[in-house]
């Protein structure tokens, strides 16, 4: 996307562009960048061990945490590995199994969310893709630990939600977080998916749009030139910033912390609260 | 004089849907009268056609019993939405005229079979049952109701789906009702979903599907992506029951599928085991 100018605002669909990016740093980059231990926890206990969601204990600046995320490929064998970040409900109850352990263990959790969506397959159904993402978010809504999550390239829709219900949501500047793809919503809605450029737009689906909406409480700025051109840069903000939600969350009794998360989702999003 | 000069006579005819019914399943034509009696049930091949919210609320609750809650809480447009055919508002106005319903969703106080509960029923005819941030409201407002009076919560599933026009707060509806509902769970009151043709998407992948007991009418469409996505993301054909109620309790993921005329005794049934 060299034709894109950074030092000018970018529309919703150019952001679109920049947050599918590859060379965009993945969560095995921000595994390395920021965390000085990392010990991978691998399946569901049920069915097997999804690649395209992963999760550990994780040290963050001296703070052990739990590490859940998405994860995309860099190369094609990557890809088909990963699933192009398409998590099977594997992949959904692992991460519920590792949110319950955070729990136990009184390790506050940290989702990197990125994601075109929950796989959309056969298999994917018959095991229940809409009961896993559904479980996930009755117990993410419970936790009794700090649940920080960081969207940081493609928000996709119950995909990513799945794992993306917490205490403080922090996105990155050309992240995108949409309920359904503007190529999605522009087949539907439009009949036509090339108008994918307006469906962008009408459907605010970027950073500052989810901030105005209440959707979202921060936004990490990138390097100038996007996260891509300086991943080394982008994954110390991301560092900084949940390490400052770790130090507020982690000070608060469960209860508290489990009272204040249905508060926020009792206004978050509603017609009349 | 010959037919062919006979002055035409207007029609006075019965209207043909007024006799038959065609079942949307099968494309039987059942007589009007036996289709209206069966439920809307199709006697041939047992398909549970869509029932309104008002339907649905008289068969399963005890007569003069069923309070609305929350009736004026409607849609809401927070994106200021526009596409190719117009404003969301204006179709959502549209919407609201035309069914004499404010959300995709009617909740009340009700009893069954002299239990009280709390029970919420969504109805297809509004914006297809499409799940909005006045829809995550009631739903939520009703648990919370359900919990304040220690009531069971009963759900009546039919929806497509997130209400793309409401966009990522569409979204968040899904967490907003399932932490609601969790809230229940936590407390130990029951709740009960059942789905209905067709239930599907986010509303599947919400709290449709978190029931204590997960119920379901025969044949309703139960599924997460849709069957076209799905067939061009795998590149191969779908089994005919794919995505059936009876493909999901196959599976694993339906405790029961309940016929339309036994629903209310099931409820109730059920209901007693719960301790209520």
């Amino acid at each position: 996307m060299s034709d894109i100018d950074f030092t000018k605002p970018l529309t919703p669909w150019q952001i679109v562009q920049v947050a599918r990016m590859s060379g965009r740093p993945l969560i095995g980059d921000y595994i390395k960048g920021m965390c000085s231990d990392f010990i991978e926890l691998h399946g569901d206990r049920v069915f097997g061990d999804d690649r395209g969601m992963i999760g550990g204990f994780a040290t963050i600046g001296g703070e052990r945490v739990m590490l859940i995320g998405h994860q995309k490929g860099k190369s094609v064998e990557e890809n088909i590995k990963t699933n192009f970040g398409m998590a099977n409900p594997e992949g959904y109850r692992k991460a519920m199994r590792l949110m319950r352990l955070a729990e136990k263990y009184h390790l506050p959790v940290i989702a990197l969310v990125d994601t075109p969506g929950a796989y959309p397959g056969l298999e994917a159904e018959a095991r229940g893709q809409a009961e896993a993402i559904a479980k996930n978010l009755t117990v993410m809504a419970g936790l009794r630990t700090p649940y920080i999550i960081v969207v940081t390239g493609e928000g996709g829709s119950g995909g990513a939600l799945g794992i993306a219900v917490g205490d403080t949501v922090l996105m990155l500047q050309y992240a995108v977080y949409s309920v359904i793809s503007p190529e999605g919503c522009a087949s539907i809605l439009w009949r036509d998916g090339k108008k994918a450029p307006e469906a962008a737009k009408a459907m605010k689906i970027t950073a500052d749009s989810l901030l105005k909406l209440g959707i979202i409480d921060e936004i990490l700025p990138e390097p100038t030139g996007a996260a891509h051109s300086d991943p080394r840069a982008m994954v110390k903000t991301v560092k900084a910033a949940v390490l400052k939600c770790i130090k507020e969350l982690k000070v608060l009794p469960a209860d508290e912390l489990v009272v204040r998360r249905y508060a926020k989702l009792r206004r978050m999003g509603s017609a009349t609260l | 004089m010959s037919w062919f000069e006979k002055p035409a006579t207007p029609s006075v005819r019965t209207p043909m849907e007024a006799i038959w019914a065609v079942c949307p399943a099968c494309k039987s034509y059942v007589p009007r009268e036996e289709w209206t009696a069966a439920q809307r049930v199709c006697s041939r091949c047992n398909f549970h056609d869509r029932l309104t919210s008002r339907e649905r609320i008289d068969l399963i609750t005890d007569a003069g019993s069923f309070q609305e809650l929350n009736a004026k809480v409607t849609f809401a447009d927070p994106l200021k939405f526009e596409d190719a055919s117009g404003p969301y508002a204006a179709k959502a106005t549209a919407t609201v005229a035309k069914t004499g319903l404010n959300e995709a969703i009617v909740t009340g106080n009700a009893k069954i079979e002299g239990i009280g509960v709390v029970l919420g029923v969504m109805d297809f005819r509004f914006l297809g049952g499409s799940l909005g941030s006045g829809t995550g409201d009631r739903i939520l407002l009703a648990a919370e109701e359900a919990l304040a009076k220690r009531r069971p919560y009963i759900v009546f599933s039919a929806s497509g789906g997130a209400r793309m026009h409401e966009g990522i707060v569409s979204l968040m509806q899904m967490a907003r009702t399932c932490a609601a509902i969790a809230r229940l769970q936590g407390a130990g009151i029951p709740y009960i979903s059942v789905l209905t043709d067709p239930t599907t998407g986010g509303v599947s992948a919400s709290y449709a599907m978190v029931g204590d007991i997960n119920l379901a009418e025969p044949k309703a469409l139960i599924g997460f992506a849709g069957r076209r996505v799905i067939e061009q993301t795998i590149k191969q054909k779908l089994p005919d029951d794919f995505q059936t109620a009876e493909y999901l309790q196959e599976h694993g993921f339906l405790d029961h599928i309940v016929e339309r005329k036994e629903m209310k005794a099931f409820l109730a049934k059920t209901l007693r085991y719960a301790g209520c």
